[in-house]
């Protein structure tokens, strides 16, 4: 036979200040965890709205990024012509020629220096980036000095605002437009005319080639046409798959460092739970010897205690989450070491992540509860009772 | 003095509550000092730097290259003693997870005008003498076991290729703020250049950045400006800054991750005042009636006051105590395992300080209700209590 559950509940309210204490230490490791959870998966979503499936990206062999590759005009013209890349209804190949090179700009407020990504994009930039859309001002005008800068980047640096200008390559360059980049990491860059880019740089070879695959089965076919031409040195990459590896160690240091912080925290957390579940216990001995007699067996009086710890993790568990969930309306914006550049991203708040962060929180309870729950079934009727 | 008796004899009455609530203090103060340790090891890089010398790069971003003509003309300048240069070489050891900076550099300039370097082994000879030759830092050298006349290949991502560079010296830094196992891997950038020249021309003669050695540290702003000016309005206009704020400014990059972990280095003190709390406002709670007894006997809620505070004070101190002894030998467990990120992973003086305050703000926070319930306590209520 069991105990009601409303009694373990209803435990909790019998000390408010208590219960609210051991709840708000637990909510708070669950704070923390939700929020680093958070945090990666903003930035995985980030990358997994950058590329697109049906897109390969194509750069130096042996570059990393795409800053440090180089791909000279004549490999750029074998790649347009590959079977496999969709043609428009003129003829001409789904291609993107690029440019992409890092300018060192300073944040507004904090005067802080950062790198921030400016690309030089060709006619088919933004058809072949579908998600890409012009928040506000125009497009750059093909063959001038006009840039066209992500929200993000808008918003943080001083220069990048609509209207102002940015001095580099011995030439002003004038912010005509913002673009929003639909979430993805196009928002943390600038984006212009890549010939005009090219010769402020002294540029001659492009940084990267993006083409529009027309099937499945054409990246297999490029990717080998190109990477076994010994005269091109060229790799070709789906975009989707480019981009994680962009960032797979920012994402590895944010998943080991909020395990880390949320393991160590939680120490803190299971020994206020301890802490109160030992005084629940003691203060009602008597009550657990008089539930004893009436005939709950040990098992029952563990489940309750255990029940009680669990409702304790539960509660806090959901506070936790909710104090996060609060959190989606910062955005974060750090130096990608991998790439180099700046790259902003949101904390963002998934099912799964939620799920995760609660049953976190309950098995904070579990642990927390065991023992005293372990002592309260344990007790001898007659001792109990006499207490 | 009867009333700290009376502290000592109440802190331990209930041993398994108070050496719990003590564990909980030693974990967070423990990694309190951690984190704290943590932020302070990103700065302490900068620490490094010397103070008469001075950082020159492209002002675009450090992407961009300066041309090897600079050098004379930067030797020009007014103030400057010696000049030497250094280019990023970014390459891949085996995978890219083994990360380690590798530099090319002007050997013999490089070698004269950073004396702090200390060869542990091999010499300076041996180095200048082989033009395929690399030095490493100690901690490099022990991490993949690499020694004196190993060859090391290094797959080029900016450079494209593999070079393959043999040990001629491991070096320690003996800095005049810091001492530090750099890890870096600096080989001879004539090499780079004479391979370069023969593969891609256009991207011979190219330097990262050029570091100049000053004569007076007070002259360092002035010569700075002197520089920039010569070459502005140039193709490659230069950003010239001290050692120390170039430094500075990789630091910048990760401002906002920074923040984060200072951040959560208070969440962890917010958590243990919260178990501390609950651990004094048990106490408080189950005692009333001794503090009716008390009062009854004359004892005004002062004494009162001083006894509850008095013992959350205690408890707090030994936790703080404890945890403050674990953090030199723990930062030294942390400091090895993360050498080749943080050269200098040690814990600074203020941190044991802030470690103290906190603990004392716990303490002070925890007593609070409880002082004020025992100090308000009314006799009779108290007399009647049952906790």
């Amino acid at each position: 036979m069991a105990v009601p559950v409303f009694y373990s509940v209803r435990n909790l309210g019998a000390r408010k200040l208590t219960t609210l204490l051991t709840a708000g230490g637990m909510a708070l490791v669950v704070f923390v965890f939700t929020a680093m959870q958070m945090l990666d998966a903003g930035l995985k979503k980030t990358l997994v709205e950058t590329g697109s499936p049906d897109n390969a990206l194509v750069i130096r062999k042996g570059s990393e990024t795409e800053v440090q590759s180089g791909v000279s005009r004549e490999q750029a013209s074998v790649i347009e012509s590959q079977s496999g890349v969709v043609r428009r209804a003129d003829g001409s190949p789904m291609v993107s020629k690029e440019t992409v090179v890092l300018i060192n700009l300073v944040k507004r407020g904090s005067y802080k220096p950062s790198n921030v990504v400016i690309r030089g994009v060709g006619d088919l930039g933004l058809a072949i980036r579908p998600q890409v859309k012009l928040l506000e001002g125009r497009m750059f005008t093909p063959g001038t000095s006009e840039i066209v800068a992500g929200a993000s980047v808008a918003r943080q640096f001083i220069g990048a605002g609509i209207g102002e200008t940015l001095r580099f390559g011995q030439r002003d360059w004038t912010v005509v437009g913002t673009f929003d980049g639909g979430g993805s990491a196009f928002d943390s860059e600038i984006w212009g005319d890549v010939e005009q880019l090219m010769q402020a740089f002294r540029r001659t070879a492009f940084s990267s080639v993006i083409v529009k695959l027309d099937d499945e089965a054409s990246l297999a076919k490029i990717t080998e046409t190109l990477e076994n031409d010994p005269r091109l040195t060229l790799q070709v990459k789906r975009e989707t798959v480019f981009y994680a590896e962009q960032s797979k160690a920012l994402s590895n240091f944010l998943s080991i460092f909020g395990t880390a912080l949320s393991v160590i925290f939680s120490i803190g957390a299971v020994i206020g739970a301890t802490i109160t579940m030992y005084a629940s216990v003691a203060n009602r001995v008597t009550e657990i010897g008089t539930l004893r007699a009436l005939g709950f067996g040990r098992g029952a009086i563990l489940a309750t205690f255990l029940l009680e710890a669990l409702a304790l993790g539960l509660v806090s568990g959901i506070a936790g989450v909710a104090l996060a969930s609060f959190m989606q309306s910062v955005s974060f914006s750090t130096t990608n070491f991998q790439s180099f550049s700046e790259l902003a991203f949101n904390f963002t708040l998934t099912p799964v992540i939620a799920v995760k962060a609660v049953l976190f929180a309950c098995f904070m309870g579990f642990v927390g509860g065991f023992l005293p729950s372990v002592r309260a079934a344990r007790m001898k009727i007659v001792d109990a009772l006499r207490a | 003095m009867h009333v700290l008796r009376l502290i000592f004899k109440n802190a331990f009455r209930h041993r398994l509550r108070t050496g719990l609530t003590i564990l909980g203090i030693v974990v967070a103060i423990l990694s309190f000092g951690m984190l704290q340790t943590l932020v302070t090891a990103w700065y302490e890089g900068a620490n490094l730097a010397s103070s008469t010398r001075l950082v020159s790069r492209n002002a675009i971003s450090l992407v961009f290259p300066l041309p090897l003509a600079y050098r004379d003309r930067i030797r020009g300048v007014e103030g400057v003693k010696a000049v030497t240069w250094l280019n990023w070489f970014g390459g891949i050891y085996k995978e890219p997870s083994n990360f380690f900076p590798q530099f090319a550099a002007d050997a013999r300039s490089f070698l004269d005008m950073y004396s702090e370097l200390h060869f542990i082994e091999g010499d300076r000879e041996a180095f200048l003498r082989d033009r395929k030759g690399c030095i490493i830092g100690t901690r490099l050298a022990e991490k993949y076991g690499f020694k004196l006349g190993d060859v090391i290949p290094i797959k080029g991502t900016i450079y494209p290729g593999t070079w393959n560079f043999t040990v001629r010296g491991i070096y320690r830094y003996e800095g005049a703020n810091v001492s530090a196992d750099i890890t870096n891997l600096y080989f001879h950038w004539q090499y780079l250049d004479d391979t370069m020249r023969a593969l891609s021309p256009r991207r011979a003669g190219q330097i990262g950045t050029f570091i100049v050695d000053i004569d007076r540290a007070e002259n360092l702003g002035s010569i700075a400006q002197a520089i920039d000016a010569t070459f502005k309005n140039s193709l490659a206009e230069t950003l010239t800054e001290s050692e120390k704020a170039f430094n500075l400014s990789f630091v910048a990059m990760s401002d906002q991750i920074i923040t984060i972990v200072k951040l959560v280095s208070f969440v962890v003190v917010l958590i243990i005042m919260a178990v501390m709390a609950n651990t004094m406002a048990m106490t408080a709670r189950e005692r009333m009636s001794e503090y009716a007894t008390l009062k009854a006997l004359g004892f005004g809620p002062g004494f009162l006051v001083a006894l509850v505070a008095g013992e959350s004070l205690f408890i707090a101190f030994i936790g703080c105590v404890l945890g403050i002894l674990l953090t030199v030998p723990v930062a030294g467990g942390f400091g090895q395992a993360l050498a080749t990120l943080f050269p200098v992973f040690r814990v600074a003086p203020d941190t044991f300080l802030w470690q103290a305050g906190c603990a004392l703000v716990v303490g002070v926070a925890a007593a609070v209700l409880p002082s004020i319930r025992a100090a308000t306590v009314n006799v009779v209520d108290g007399l009647r209590s049952i906790g």
